[in-house]
């Protein structure tokens, strides 16, 4: 006779609670990076799994790089609402009105910008864990990433002193002022997040479904055009000869809008995105990050320098 | 906050946990680069779809760029930079794909002998170890590594590969031979009869006998590697495991607004081994308070009963003072906690062990100090003789005594992986620097 055992989604979803518990066993003062995107959705649904009746032992955060979709910050704070647990927000404008965060130019993405604006905030309230949405398919150097990933005092990561991990025995202890990023759903590949996000019913931000949206094709690229920001400010305007077109599009991943472009789709539903994800030709930030493509290793170097 | 599947009534909530046949396999792959380990990935990433066209794209411009003629599939798994400089892996990378039955991790564990280690993190959650064979090569003393360390750390079933036919003209005789050879080791060390062992001759290079059979080898009737991997039981044991139940997290939202939960007192974990039933009687270890499953719950789901590696909430009957690091079994299955131990221990860290400092166990969800009792031998991990030593080095495996400041509720590895198993740390850096199996 063979054993029962769990299904796939069964068994992510126990070892991403278990991973949760752990940080809130193991460290003393935790967070929860939350961006109101599909995977950090994901891990609020897991949190509530983790810790009702009671409340998250951590408070949630979100790095704001002042790019984001409106209708995404709309979607965090009501989605934040509606579970009654804390939101921190820090600003990468803070940040750049301090001088710890120099544009080279007005336009320049501002993605790789946000670990100084994590650093800060984890050093202003003396976070010891970061518990991240990041999953190791997203991109080659991820693969070798830990569940519990060791950052020094600079917030960096250092590729050749991570701590094994071996069974499900995570050593998340680390001394003042270094730090942990926490990842439970390493696991998971962008399959399994949309199967579960179909299973959870798991509401998300209406730009992850086909939309008509105006935007601009530029070197093989699809930008999104005149974003109006929460600010008022419009970004992203054609540039000169450039011309403005109506597509159906949807975003794979939602992050800062400079360096997020949608992919073309009609996928106006999850069960929809799941097949369509079962049968994509191209990698989600392949697709989707500007600002992966620059180089094979960019990545790396990126997390080097305490980049999420 | 929001209700979870609350509707659904109890029936479905079984059948949903316990009927999916799209089971996850975690499994490891044992060889050195030169046995065409990363190709072997690579094929299975490439064959099941998985890899896609930008990456594609990618890898088909390095190997351009390397001056290679075919699209080098082992690149798909060469991970960081520092090591793609060098060509070669030296820690352990996790890959992904999925058949549509099954998802499957891979755990990619390079097989030098200074990587034993690595090794030994691979294989202890891996249910599944593919050991590579170059079939010029035959059983080689790495093989003999590779077979010792999957043994040590107990997964269940071995496929060994004998990779690289197309070099020996896809012989029958030369993989008879083969298979004869290891299987005469695999006596020697405990490892056949002990374990499910099964051979596949393949070429990963040409990708007989992985997803496709091709028609190189007529005369091997056997499965393909895929055909394998589809069948291989998810669970790490066939055997009924007693039930372990480690107290990660104590839940009491007292505070809350809600009446309801002032007296809410929930036990968070992840059943470690075995099952639990509402109505079962229980004792909290080390205490020996005894008491009685009152609810299982996933978040607001009720359960009636509860399995292997799912992370619940335990409600009791009674109030019990009970606190993270304890360890609630049923109690007909109680344990004696213990104060010493004896262990296998492979050493992790760069610094060697020092007899005479206080380490950190963590075993569980429990930590204690630990001094070393004994070193009793180091096991060289070629030959497999226990020679004399004094101290522990980065790799090297030895059979350890500890004693210990807090009582640990143990199993022996043997018959049980979550409670068998122990990490050391080391107090000033926090590092990992071992990894412990209770004997």
């Amino acid at each position: 006779m063979t054993k029962k055992t769990l299904s796939h989604l069964d068994w992510l979803e126990a070892e991403a609670i278990h991973i949760l518990r752990e940080v809130a066993g193991q460290c003393s003062n935790p967070v929860l990076l939350f961006s109101g995107g599909k995977d950090s959705l994901c891990i609020v649904r897991l949190a509530e799994k983790a810790f009702r009746p009671g409340r998250f032992p951590f408070p949630l955060m979100h790095i704001d790089t002042g790019h984001n979709y409106q209708e995404v910050v709309e979607f965090r704070d009501r989605r934040v609402a509606e579970i009654g647990e804390r939101l921190i927000v820090r600003s990468l404008e803070d940040s750049m009105e301090r001088g710890t965060i120099v544009l080279k130019h007005p336009d320049e993405p501002r993605n790789k910008h946000q670990s100084v604006t994590l650093l800060e905030a984890i050093e202003e309230f003396g976070f010891d864990c970061c518990i991240g949405g990041a999953r190791r398919d997203e991109e080659k150097a991820r693969a070798k990433e830990r569940i519990m990933s060791f950052r020094d005092e600079f917030g960096q990561w250092d590729p050749k002193n991570q701590r094994p991990e071996l069974w499900n025995l995570y050593n998340a202890r680390s001394h003042k002022g270094e730090n942990i990023r926490a990842f439970p759903i390493s696991n998971w590949t962008e399959m399994d997040v949309w199967q579960y996000i179909e299973r959870e019913k798991l509401e998300l931000p209406s730009i992850y479904f086909a939309h008509d949206r105006d935007v601009i094709l530029r070197n093989g690229d699809i930008i999104p055009a005149n974003v109006k920001l929460a600010s008022g400010e419009v970004i992203n305007k054609p540039r000169d000869g450039e011309e403005i077109v109506s597509k159906q599009v949807r975003f794979r991943t939602v992050g800062d809008i400079t360096c997020t472009a949608p992919v073309y789709s009609d996928a106006d539903t999850t069960e929809k995105i799941v097949i369509e994800t079962a049968t994509t030709t191209i990698t989600e930030r392949g697709a989707t990050r500007l600002d992966d493509q620059t180089s094979d290793a960019s990545m790396e170097l990126r997390k080097k320098e305490g980049y999420f | 906050m929001t209700t979870i599947n609350q509707d659904k009534n109890q029936d479905n909530n079984q059948e949903n946990h316990m009927q999916h046949n799209d089971s996850l396999l975690r499994f490891m792959t044992c060889g050195s680069v030169d046995d065409g380990k990363s190709t072997l990935i690579g094929r299975l990433l490439f064959d099941s779809k998985t890899i896609l066209a930008d990456t594609m794209t990618n890898i088909s411009n390095t190997s351009k760029k390397r001056g290679m003629e075919a699209v080098d599939l082992s690149l798909l798994t060469d991970g960081l930079q520092a090591e793609r400089e060098q060509g070669i892996t030296i820690d352990v990378a996790y890959r992904y794909f999925s058949t549509g039955t099954r998802k499957y991790i891979i755990a990619d564990a390079p097989g030098h002998e200074q990587y034993t280690r690595n090794m030994v993190t691979a294989a202890s959650t891996a249910n599944l170890a593919i050991i590579l064979i170059d079939a010029r090569r035959g059983v080689l003393t790495q093989t003999r590594r590779h077979s010792y360390l999957a043994h040590l750390v107990g997964i269940p079933h071995i496929v060994v590969a004998v990779n690289k036919m197309d070099l020996v003209d896809y012989s029958q005789e030369t993989y008879d031979k083969i298979c004869a050879d290891y299987m005469q080791f695999a006596k020697e060390i405990g490892l056949a009869g002990a374990r499910d062992i099964r051979f596949i001759p393949m070429s990963a290079l040409n990708g007989d006998m992985l997803v496709d059979r091709l028609e190189n080898m007529p005369w091997y009737q056997g499965e393909t590697l895929l055909e394998m991997l589809e069948k291989a039981p998810a669970a790490h044991t066939e055997q009924s495991e007693q039930f372990r139940f480690p107290v990660q997290f104590v839940c009491r939202p007292h505070a809350s607004a809600d009446a309801d939960l002032h007296d809410f007192r929930g036990f968070m974990g992840r059943v470690e081994s075995g099952e639990v039933t509402v109505g079962d009687a229980v004792t909290v270890l080390p205490n020996g308070y005894q008491s009685k499953v009152k609810a299982i719950q996933i978040g607001d789901e009720q359960l009636q009963n509860a399995t292997t590696e799912q992370s619940i909430t335990l409600l009791l009957e009674d109030e019990i003072d009970t606190s993270r690091g304890d360890m609630i079994v049923k109690s007909n299955e109680t344990i004696e906690p213990v104060k010493q131990i004896e262990a296998f221990v492979c050493w992790l860290g760069e610094t060697p062990l020092s007899p005479a400092r206080t380490y950190i166990l963590r075993h569980t969800t429990r930590e204690s100090k630990a001094k070393i009792g004994a070193i009793h031998y180091k096991v060289d991990v070629n030959t497999l003789e226990e020679q004399q030593t004094s101290d522990l080095k980065m790799n090297d495996i030895a059979r350890l005594s500890f004693k210990l400041a807090q009582p640990l509720m143990i199993d022996s590895y043997k018959t049980n992986r979550a409670t068998g198993a122990f990490i050391v740390i080391d107090e000033s850096t926090n590092s990992t620097v071992g990894a412990g199996m209770i004997v």
